[in-house]
Parts: structure tokens; sequence; C-alpha cells
């Protein structure tokens, strides 16, 4: 794996690995028609690799399909991955056990796009904030209505409201309640789920300050999902670009913006709306759809939408190759990696 | 829950056929409890000298061949009716609950041999599966509530596994997986809760069914047995006599049609008042 092992030259003062995830896959079978076929499958995430080091805010941005979300659901095997390896703090934890992951779970949490559903309607908020505490059996249940009460207070809930429901609350409230619940055990890692994409502007600002107020207080280490990638540049400190189950770019979150190199990842900043209306921006319109990610194109998943491709891409699938400055791109014009247009040449001759 | 209780409170208001459920529930609970002081006769008084009466004064319903007077006897009848019903709908759902829930849950195996074990029931056409069973066990109140128990928990079952299917995907049981919680805590704390809506709407119309089943069984000589009052066995009584004496059938049969009218409009009240989309 070149991503994981060529990675000291240009960074020096790199935190220490938290999450790393190998060749990860998840395919969903798709049963279609009557006859079911069973060897449709989705391609969610399709060989992913990826670090995420401690302290630090991974943005990992792309369209909607585009395996994001079941990238973050797999780190904290809230699905099992189809192969490839996730380890956490050291711990290979793709195949531990049930109880073993447990105690795992105490230092990651999630923190869910659409506050409505993330919410037990039955339940008070004490409740549900408190929950962790109890499912782990920490303190006494007067410690824990005092740590649920902290809790409140520090994400900016008035501790008075325990016994309310989350119906009474605003979706801003109601993602507090669940960032909340997610800091109860003292995670080291959370995973944000799109926290504010379901939130209106006004108040996304304060959700994201809140969530930066924490991490600094608490040493968290946030994998930020989105497809909003005006937000991704003001919190994330490194940001992955997915299309299609792989990583397109990843690498520091300046590089990514100001030295571009995935075209796709060029596309999606030049969508980023500019508040203004005079600017003169080069907006780049890809043609065509997403593709079915059932049967993902041959060689580079881009190359029907992009407009630098070239005769390689079609065939042969670029890898993400290391540019320098900890910057990852998988393209063959923009990146192009010597031994592989090498080898395609040798077999075009 | 406040809110929530009180937005179904001011829908279930709103909704007069649903009132007038409720009434007519509300009221046949109150006659079964206070049948001893309510009925104007003990319900197997005989009276040779008062046959076949029309309804009178002294008889407001009437009298059947006996002499006994119709009205207290169809008094005492809705005790049966609806401790019939109730015991029944609460197998039935028991049982609907926790097969539905595994099935729901746990998918895989457990749900396809529990879907397999439902669909196998539901090829048995239920009324003549409760009759084949009578007849084995012998006619009494309790092997009726049962059997007709273990008979009607498909549609529960059905019902729950659906619920938990769709609630399992729900976030706030994600974030429970993520913390770590166990199964039971899982399935009873986050998903059953949640999942009762459309079991409390189906377990009142169950009750109309059951009642309607009760007075059938007893209508042909199986269920509930004389001298002990049940409307459906009042009916059979009253066939015999329907050209001399209309009052011995119309009467239990207006009652057993009022029963079943009020229930099935209580429960399709709460179906709506409780949310507007569900539909069973």
């Amino acid at each position: 794996m070149p991503l994981l092992s060529s990675t000291t030259s240009d960074t020096p003062n790199q935190g220490q690995v938290l999450v790393s995830v190998e060749g990860l896959v998840k395919h969903f079978p798709v049963s279609a028609g009557f006859f079911r076929r069973h060897d449709l499958k989705v391609h969610a995430v399709d060989g992913v690799d990826l670090i995420v080091r401690r302290g630090e805010t991974l943005g990992l941005v792309g369209e909607s399909g585009c395996g994001k979300t079941t990238l973050g659901r797999l780190i904290l095997r809230l699905e099992e991955p189809t192969s490839g390896r996730i380890f956490f703090d050291g711990i290979d934890i793709t195949h531990l056990r049930r109880s073993e992951m447990k105690q795992l779970r105490r230092r990651m949490q999630i923190i869910f796009q659409d506050p409505y559903s993330s919410l037990n309607p039955r339940r008070t908020v004490g409740s549900i904030i408190g929950e962790p505490l109890t499912v782990h059996g920490i303190g006494t249940r007067a410690e824990r209505r005092r740590k649920v009460a902290e809790l409140m207070e520090e994400v900016g809930l008035r501790p008075e409201y325990v016994t309310r429901y989350p119906h009474e609350f605003s979706g801003g409230q109601r993602q507090r309640i669940g960032i909340a619940r997610a800091l109860a055990l003292n995670p080291s890692l959370i995973i944000a789920d799109e926290p504010v994409s379901a939130l209106d502007v006004s108040i996304r600002s304060q959700v994201i300050n809140l969530l930066e107020d924490l991490q600094d207080r608490h040493d968290l280490t946030y994998i930020f999902i989105s497809h909003d990638l005006s937000v991704v540049e003001h919190i994330a400190d490194r940001v992955a670009v997915m299309y299609l189950g792989k990583i397109v770019e990843l690498g520091d979150k300046r590089r990514i913006y100001e030295e571009t190199l995935h075209p796709y990842t060029e596309a999606l900043i030049s969508a980023v709306p500019v508040p203004d209306p005079e600017a003169k921006r080069h907006r780049i319109i890809l043609e065509g759809d997403v593709p079915s990610p059932i049967e993902p194109p041959s060689g580079c998943r881009f190359h029907p939408r992009c407009w630098l491709r070239v005769p390689i891409c079609k065939e042969v699938e670029p890898p993400l190759n290391d540019v320098g400055h900890q910057h990852f791109a998988a393209c063959h014009v923009r990146a192009p990696h010597a031994e592989t247009i090498a080898a395609y040449q040798r077999t075009a001759a | 829950m406040t809110t929530l209780m009180g937005d179904f409170g001011r829908r279930m208001r709103k909704n007069r056929m649903a009132m007038v459920g409720l009434f007519v529930v509300v009221a046949l609970f109150c006659v079964a409890i206070f049948a001893k002081y309510l009925a104007p006769y003990p319900p197997d008084r005989i009276d040779t000298s008062r046959i076949l009466m029309p309804p009178s004064k002294e008889n407001l319903l009437g009298t059947d061949i006996l002499g006994r007077d119709v009205l207290s006897r169809i008094i005492y009848g809705s005790g049966v009716s609806l401790s019939v019903g109730f015991v029944a709908v609460g197998i039935s759902t028991l049982i609907g609950v926790v097969l539905g829930a595994l099935s729901g849950y746990y998918g895989g195996w457990v749900d396809r041999i529990i879907m397999r074990f439902v669909d196998v029931m539901l090829c048995f056409p239920s009324f003549f599966l409760i009759l084949a069973v009578i007849a084995f066990v012998g006619p009494s109140i309790w092997n009726i509530m049962i059997v007709i128990g273990v008979t009607s928990w498909m549609g529960v079952t059905r019902l729950v596994r659906a619920e938990f299917l769709s609630i399992k995907e729900r976030d706030f049981v994600q974030a429970a997986i993520s913390q770590g919680a166990g199964d039971a805590r899982i399935i009873f704390l986050h998903i059953l809760p949640n999942a009762m809506t459309p079991v409390l709407v189906a377990a009142t119309l169950g009750v109309a069914a059951a009642v309607l089943v009760e007075s059938s069984l007893s209508f042909l000589g199986i269920g509930v047995q004389p001298p002990d009052p049940s409307w459906g066995n009042m009916l059979t009584e009253g066939k015999d006599n329907i050209e001399i004496a209309w009052w011995m059938s119309v009467f239990p049969g207006l009652a057993i049609l009022i029963t079943v009218m009020g229930y099935n409009l209580l429960g399709e009240g709460i179906r709506d008042s409780l949310d507007p989309r569900l539909k069973i």
C-alpha cells in the first residue's frame, strides 16, 4: 500500500494513527427480477485505503450514493465489510465479536444527519443522552444524572429540559442532543455523518462551532462526512474525495482546495456557491449522471464524465498516487503513475 | 409524550364515530361489570307462568321459552363476550408480538421459519380449524378463548415484523447499536414502543372479530353451554321460535351487532387519530 507506507517524508509532525482502513470493500447484493440474479451487487465501497490521525478532522466528501456514509458505518462496524480490514488504535476490529466490540464502542461514536430519526421519540432527552452510560453500566443513577446535566450544558441545552421529549425541540436543538449522546462516553473518534445538512443555514454555523469547540476540549478526532464542500473547507484538516465507492483524491485541505488535481474534485469545488453575485467563476458542468454503482465503468470510474480522458482511462484503473506533500490522487492525466502507464503501453504495443 | 398524546386526544374527540365507538365500549364494560345490579332478574330464573312473553313493562325485552328474562340474559351474556374477546386477543397479541419481533429483528432463517409458519397457519380456514379443535378439546369458555387466541395471531405477527423491519433501520436504533446496547435493550426499549401503534389498532379490531367468533361457536352449540347465557346460544334458542317470538333472536343479535360495531369504530378511530397515514 503506497498510501500507508510512504507517509513519512513530507510532514514530520503528523499525529499518531487512530483509524486505518485497508482495502475495505462493501458490496450489497441486489436481487433483481423474478429469477433472482445474485451476481448483481451494489459496489458501495470498493477498495478504500485510508488513515485518520489522532486529533485531526478528516472531511469525507462526495455526491450522494458515492459510499461515504457506508464507509463511516463500516468503520463503526454498523455494517459488516465484504473484505478488507479496519484498525482502531492499532487493534484489528474487522472481525471482533460483539462482546469484544462493546468495549471499543465506548471510544467511537456517531452523529447522524437527520435529527428527527436519530432520537427515539418515546424516550426523554435525559434517558437518550444517558443511555450510553446506562448501557456500559457507568456510575450510579445520581452520577449519571449529574453527567447528563453536564453534557446538556456543554452542548448548549438547558439542563431543565431533561424530562422533555425530542419532539419538543427544534432541529438544531435535537442535533445538540445527538451530539451530547455521542459525547457521553468520552470517545476518541466521532463520525459525523452530514451533521448539519438537515439544518437551517442560520443554525449550521452554531453547530459547526460547537463541534469545533468540543474537539478542542476533548481531543476528539472527527470523520466529517458531507457533500457540502464549503462546510468541509471550514472544519476539516484533511479531505478525502470519494466517487463511486473509491477515494479519488486525498490530501491536506489547502492542497485539495488550492492545488486540485483530480478533475472530479475540481468540478465539485467549482460547484460551491460563491456569495458574490459579481464574481466571475469558472463553473464546470459535468456531463451525464453518476453511473450506476451496480456496474461501475471500466478503468477510471470517472472517465465517462471526464473532459480530460485519454485512452488509458477507459481500460486501466488509476492507483491513488502520491504526488508529494501528503497529496494523493487517482488520475492518469493529472497524477500519472509511471509504472502503471508503462505497463499499459507495453500491453498496448 | 404530552403533546403527542394531546394531538391524539384532540383528533380522537373530533372523530364523532370514534367517540360513538368509545361510548359503546365503555358502556359495555359497565354493563358487564355491574351485571348483577343492572339485570332485573337472575339470568337463569325460570318462570313457567310467563313463557314467550313479548316485550312488556315487566320484561322489557320479553321472555324466552322457559320464561327467563331476555334482557337479564343479554346483560349477563355481555361478560362472556367481553372476556372471550379480551383474553383471546391478549393471547394472539402476545404470540404475534413475540414472533413478529423475533422475525423482524433477527431476520435470516429465523424470519424465514416464522414467516413460513404464518403462511401455513393462514392456509387453514380459521373458523373450521377452531371448530375442529373445539370438537377435540371440548367446549368450554376457557378452551374457546385459548383456541381463538392461538389461531388469530398471524396478522399481528406480520404487522409487528413489518414495523420492526422499518424501525430497525432508523437512526436511533443504529445509535443504540453503536453504543453497544444489547439485543434485549434495543428490542424492548427502542423498537417495541415505537411499533405498538398498529398493534393497538389491530387488537381493538381483533376484539370485535373474537366476539363474533365466540357468538358463532355458541350459536352452533360448541361454545358457551346452556344454561349459561351467551349471545350466541340465545340466538340458537331464538331461531327455533323465531315465528312466534321474534324478540328472542332480535335482541341478542342487536347486542352482537352493537358490540362489534363499537369495537370497529373505536379501532378505526384510534388508527386515524394516532397516525392519519396509517392504514391497516
